[in-house]
């Protein structure tokens, strides 16, 4: 019997294209992303070496990390314009697909290619942006890369790789009501910290893993880097066959059942080993919130910010909560925000909207918050609106904005004035992160929701006994 | 990416543990479509306050580290953003050695691409880098053949991978050694057809 393998070393060992002692491995990639913030140098790399990108069919654009979310046809800042403008550009030079900002697939690099069916199991995906893991929903191994890699796999669709050791999280018990995928992935940051993933690749698996939707999934998987892994991915079963059915860049037919067999085998063997395993209990999850400056300062919503004295960092903990306008042993249920970001790689699809919505329906917006709401793509904005959700925000007081970034890294206009808080759906509560001076608290759909109507942190669960849905 | 043997230089002590790409460079300076320039940015505001002055409580504000060419820092330096322009700053700011117990692996990787010497050694001598260069001026001398770090008398070595050291030593560039491989990617991706 052949040996029992992880879907990482089975994706691995498919896209070898040269190996040698000594050296790490050359890759081939699947699919390249890019988008205007980290590719302008790489394309300007190749005009002065004169080469040519080797694989356009493979290369897929969009604009989102600086693109405006309201009034898009004019953008002020002159250096922004000239970057989107670069970037249409080098596409157009080198034959490569672009969804602009005016193109209805436009979006977060990382919410449009599993919408439009790029992302797939058993694929090699790459991107100049950190949050590519996010794809590893599917089964794809995917992960961020510099510019100059970017460059380099313009250049030649490939990519040396050291193999990466790889790490078994796995979840056992499912996740109670209102406990989501952004929850989960928080607690395992908060119990394993900010570098428990550098070196590996990481696979979730378990209950709770399972019982997850593909968007959770993608939640999931898109922090895994926020935990030191270059790449998370979840192994492919019949959810991720039926999201992909119909996306327009599979295949049709029996086509589509034939590949779809070949992504199911794709799925770790039994008896596979890993260098490396963690635990974690699914239904002990509760919904949390940050309260420091990087994502593993996080504690359950009835929780409070640490003790000085039992803390096992405390320099760290002190600086955390002095930028952060909190003191020791403060309840979070005490915090009370100003603003609140919804959207995000991390949770700006279409599900995320609606259990957001859901919280929202006939509720208003406290007075002393300014609420947004970005979906992840034009795409997703449209479904919404099919449904009425839009709706629902506004007439609760939240705006209704076009897709991008957005508040998630505040490259464009969406900014947290100095000294603001900001309940966000995003995945960094880094120093500056939303805005200088801005401080983020990470939270799930629902608990961002929430926060907006009451203006500070409350447990979804008991949310005046609104049924909400896990 | 210039070539780079060997490195002198002073020690500048960042004594901060998961120093995340978005302090090394805030967002607002992403726009440029160049390769240059980002020094000016770099730790931006650590180094400024609101309305643009130096702060005065931030060390690299400090004289004594004006010319200072080898960052000492805690651990998982570089995590989060994996946006290049970190080592770039670093770079066009004067750093050519970063030092600490771990580093992001993206991080590490993009610095590597810049020609920046990445070294990994133990919490402890860090710890006791920081200290002394805290305290007054460290010289360290960095031999990347060698693979040694020199403080004063004292002989320190460091591991690097081989082929990292010798694209450093050689200052190659990636993509030339890739397109060596040509016939083998053309053959992949005929397999793949």
């Amino acid at each position: 019997m052949a040996t029992a393998k992880t879907i990482i070393e089975k994706i691995w060992e498919q896209h070898i294209v040269h190996q040698e002692a000594g050296k790490p491995d050359l890759l081939y990639i699947d699919l390249h992303l890019i988008h205007e913030v980290t590719s302008p140098q790489a394309f300007e790399g190749l005009r002065l070496n004169n080469r040519k990108v080797r694989r356009p069919d493979l290369t897929y654009a969009t604009m989102d990390h600086n693109v405006p979310t309201k009034n898009r046809e004019e953008i002020r800042d002159a250096i922004s314009r000239k970057q989107m403008e670069t970037l249409r550009r080098n596409c157009k030079e080198n034959h490569i697909s672009l969804a602009d900002m005016f193109h209805p697939d436009q979006g977060i690099v990382h919410v449009i290619g599993p919408e439009l069916g790029l992302t797939q199991p058993g694929k090699t995906i790459v991107c100049g942006d950190s949050h590519t893991s996010t794809h590893g929903a599917f089964g794809a191994l995917a992960f961020g890369i510099g510019t100059s890699e970017v460059e380099h796999v313009l250049a030649t669709q490939t990519i040396w790789q050291e193999k990466p050791k790889t790490l078994n999280v796995h979840v056992e018990g499912d996740l109670g009501p209102g406990v989501t995928a952004k929850d989960l992935i928080l607690a395992i940051i908060a119990k394993f910290g900010v570098r428990f993933g550098t070196g590996y690749v990481i696979e979730y698996t378990g209950e709770a893993i399972r019982n997850l939707s593909m968007e959770g999934r993608m939640t999931v998987c898109n922090m895994s880097i926020e935990a030191g892994a270059r790449a998370g991915l979840i192994s492919p079963d019949e959810k991720t066959v039926d999201y992909l059915r119909g996306k327009v860049h599979v295949p049709e037919g029996e086509a589509f059942n034939e590949q779809a067999q070949q992504w199911l085998a794709l799925a770790t063997d039994e008896g596979a080993v890993y260098d490396h395993y963690v635990n974690i209990r699914g239904d002990e999850v509760e919904p949390q919130v940050t309260w420091g400056t990087n994502p593993s300062m996080c504690v359950p919503v009835n929780g409070s910010t640490p003790s000085l004295e039992e803390t096992d960092y405390p320099e760290d903990v002190e600086r955390a909560l002095q930028y952060m306008g909190l003191s020791e042993k403060q309840p979070i249920s005490s915090i009370h925000i100003d603003h609140v970001f919804i959207g995000s790689c991390t949770n700006s699809r279409l599900s995320d909207l609606q259990k957001a919505a859901f919280v929202v329906k006939g509720r208003k917006v406290h007075p002393e918050v300014r609420a947004i709401v970005v979906p992840g793509s034009f795409s997703t904005k449209l479904q919404a609106e099919k449904l009425g959700i839009d709706k629902i925000f506004q007439e609760a007081g939240f705006e209704w904005r076009d897709a991008g970034c957005s508040m998630c890294l505040a490259m464009n206009d969406d900014v947290v004035p100095p000294g603001g808080r900001c309940a966000s759906t995003s995945n960094r509560n880094f120093e500056g992160r939303q805005g200088n001076g801005a401080r983020t608290h990470l939270v799930s759909p629902e608990m961002a929701a929430i926060a907006a109507i009451e203006g500070r942190f409350v447990d979804v669960r008991n949310y005046a006994s609104t049924k909400v849905s896990s | 990416m210039e070539a780079i043997q060997r490195h002198r230089g002073v020690v500048y002590p960042l004594n901060r543990t998961n120093v995340d790409t978005d302090q090394i460079i805030p967002k607002q300076f992403l726009k440029r479509i160049e390769r240059t320039g980002f020094g000016q940015y770099l730790f931006y505001h650590w180094r400024f306050d609101d309305d643009g002055e130096l702060r005065k409580n931030f060390n690299l504000n400090d004289k004594r580290y004006e010319d200072a060419s080898i960052v000492v820092a805690g651990e998982n330096f570089g995590c989060g953003s994996s946006r290049e322009h970190a080592p770039w700053a670093l770079l066009d700011f004067g750093f050519r050695v970063i030092i600490a117990p771990s580093f992001a692996d993206i991080f590490y990787n993009n610095a590597l691409k810049n020609g920046i010497i990445v070294i990994q050694v133990k919490e402890e001598l860090v710890n006791q880098w920081l200290k002394k260069a805290e305290r007054g001026e460290l010289i360290l001398d960095v031999d990347l053949e060698k693979q040694q770090i020199m403080d004063r008398g004292m002989v320190y070595p460091f591991q690097i991978p081989e082929y990292h050291k010798q694209k450093l030593i050689n200052g190659w560039d990636d993509i030339a050694l890739t397109l060596q491989h040509e016939e083998k990617i053309a053959r992949y991706e005929k397999s793949m057809q």
